[in-house]
């Protein structure tokens, strides 16, 4: 049974775990000339979404299933940030991905206890992806929820920080999110799907662009943004 | 009335103003942590830089700085050779430094405590906000005390604006007092405004020379004995 309030809260932009310091690779995109206003905000929006949006969603898809089922949980969780390991080829961005697990669980722990948390507790933290699908499971989500708020995180992550970086209308901005919408749904559904199916089978198509970005990205030193 | 503001003399020119000390917290097996937070330019980095050259040799320093740019301040006090290159970091904020000490802390509050770890022997941890307004204070997840820097030149009508920074950090700094009379700054009346607003301490400093930060350091050093006693 869902509890939408809490939900709500996980999916609160302003939820403190670190996040609002993070593009998703949109300032790489910004320097990089990819992004240069909304249009093309959409374009880089939809092809994060089909790569490293697909893979994170089915992930946490995948660890809040586990958490519910709660049979062999931490084995299953451990299973599962091997194989996200597997799936990141920047040094960078799974260093990355792993202090925002660390700060999301803090901040989750901060509300709730669960067996599925300590199992995602690890000193250089668990993938961030892992820690939202058990954070979804603890409020009462289910993998579909996790999927969707993964994916919702993402489009606010890119959206939010192109808006600061280039000092676009916001409200085109809205547009924009509108508009990824029923690509957001689709993909949120096929993770559902993949989650359901052997750990190895999950999506590994994170997007070769993205991980050299990220990885380039981490080398400036006048960024405004972690990732 | 330079005089009155020589930084030679750092220790005449705290001025107490029916001040209640709030008690420090007791301590968790931590070092107490110190945020240092102001408008751009006015001076902050400058004086955790001068505190780490006067307190380096009696305590154990971490340093979190937040610039706008990722590692321009933690670049500008390695380069100074504050202290050893390993004890500072830098914290990106996604161009929100308010939001990075107030709102959310989670990137400060893992800095910080991933520095912590891996030195072991921390006394005094220092967190550097990124420059912001005159509302930009630190969280109390984030820091135990803090210190909030306004530049004289930036205009002596600030303090009597007031906001958070203000009136509610544990030590106001009014920095650059040096440049006062370039500026037709006053900075008596700055002092005035600004106990007005606020029962903590108020300090001035000039910061053309590391001493200048002397009644800074010493006001550090109290809250580091009263933490560890």
């Amino acid at each position: 049974m869902a509890t939408p309030g809490l939900l709500l809260l996980l999916a609160d932009t302003r939820f403190p775990s670190g996040a609002h310091a993070h593009s998703a690779g949109a300032e790489a995109a910004v320097a990089a000339g990819d992004v240069v206003d909304a249009p093309t905000l959409e374009r880089f929006l939809r092809g994060r979404l089909a790569t490293t949006g697909a893979v994170d969603a089915a992930f946490a898809a995948a660890a809040c299933r586990a958490a519910l089922e709660g049979d062999r949980v931490a084995a299953r969780l451990g299973e599962l940030d091997r194989e996200y390991e597997a799936r990141v080829l920047s040094p960078r961005l799974r260093e990355v991905s792993r202090q925002l697990g660390r700060q999301l669980l803090r901040t989750v722990r901060a509300g709730w206890s669960a067996p599925a948390l300590d199992a995602v507790a690890r000193p250089d933290g668990a993938h961030q992806p892992l820690v939202w699908g058990v954070a979804v499971a603890v409020a009462g989500g289910e993998p579909a929820d996790a999927a969707g708020l993964v994916l919702h995180h993402l489009c606010g992550a890119v959206t939010s920080s192109v808006v600061r970086l280039l000092a676009l209308d916001p409200f085109e901005v809205v547009g924009v999110q509108v508009a990824v919408a029923p690509i957001v749904a689709d993909l949120a559904a096929d993770a559902v799907s993949a989650a359901s199916g052997p750990v190895a089978d999950l999506p590994a198509w994170g997007g070769a662009l993205a991980e050299i970005l990220g990885e380039h990205h981490g080398t400036w030193t006048n960024r405004l943004f972690v990732g | 009335m330079e005089d009155d503001h020589d930084h030679q003399h750092p220790h005449e020119h705290v001025h107490e103003h029916g001040a209640v000390e709030h008690p420090v917290p007791a301590p968790t097996g931590r070092p107490i942590r110190i945020g240092v937070g102001g408008p751009v330019g006015s001076g902050k980095t400058t004086l955790v830089g001068a505190l780490c050259e006067l307190l380096r040799d009696e305590l154990s320093i971490a340093v979190v700085t937040n610039d706008i740019f990722t590692t321009e301040d933690a670049e500008a006090l390695r380069e100074r050779g504050v202290l050893p290159t390993d004890r500072i970091v830098a914290v990106e904020t996604g161009c929100c430094p308010h939001t990075a000490i107030r709102d959310d802390i989670a990137a400060n509050l893992d800095a910080v405590e991933q520095l912590e770890a891996r030195l072991g022997d921390v006394q005094l941890s220092l967190v550097e906000s990124g420059g912001d307004n005159l509302t930009a204070v630190f969280s109390k997840g984030l820091v135990d005390r803090q210190v909030f820097v306004l530049d004289t030149a930036g205009g002596d009508d600030v303090p009597r604006k007031g906001g958070p920074g203000v009136a509610t950090a544990d030590l106001l700094v009014i920095n650059k007092v040096d440049l006062a009379r370039y500026v037709g700054a006053d900075v008596d009346r700055m002092v005035a405004d600004a106990s007005a607003r606020r029962t903590g301490p108020v300090v001035t400093t000039s910061l053309v020379d590391t001493a200048g930060a002397e009644a800074v350091a010493e006001w550090v050093r109290s809250l580091v004995r009263e933490w560890q006693r």
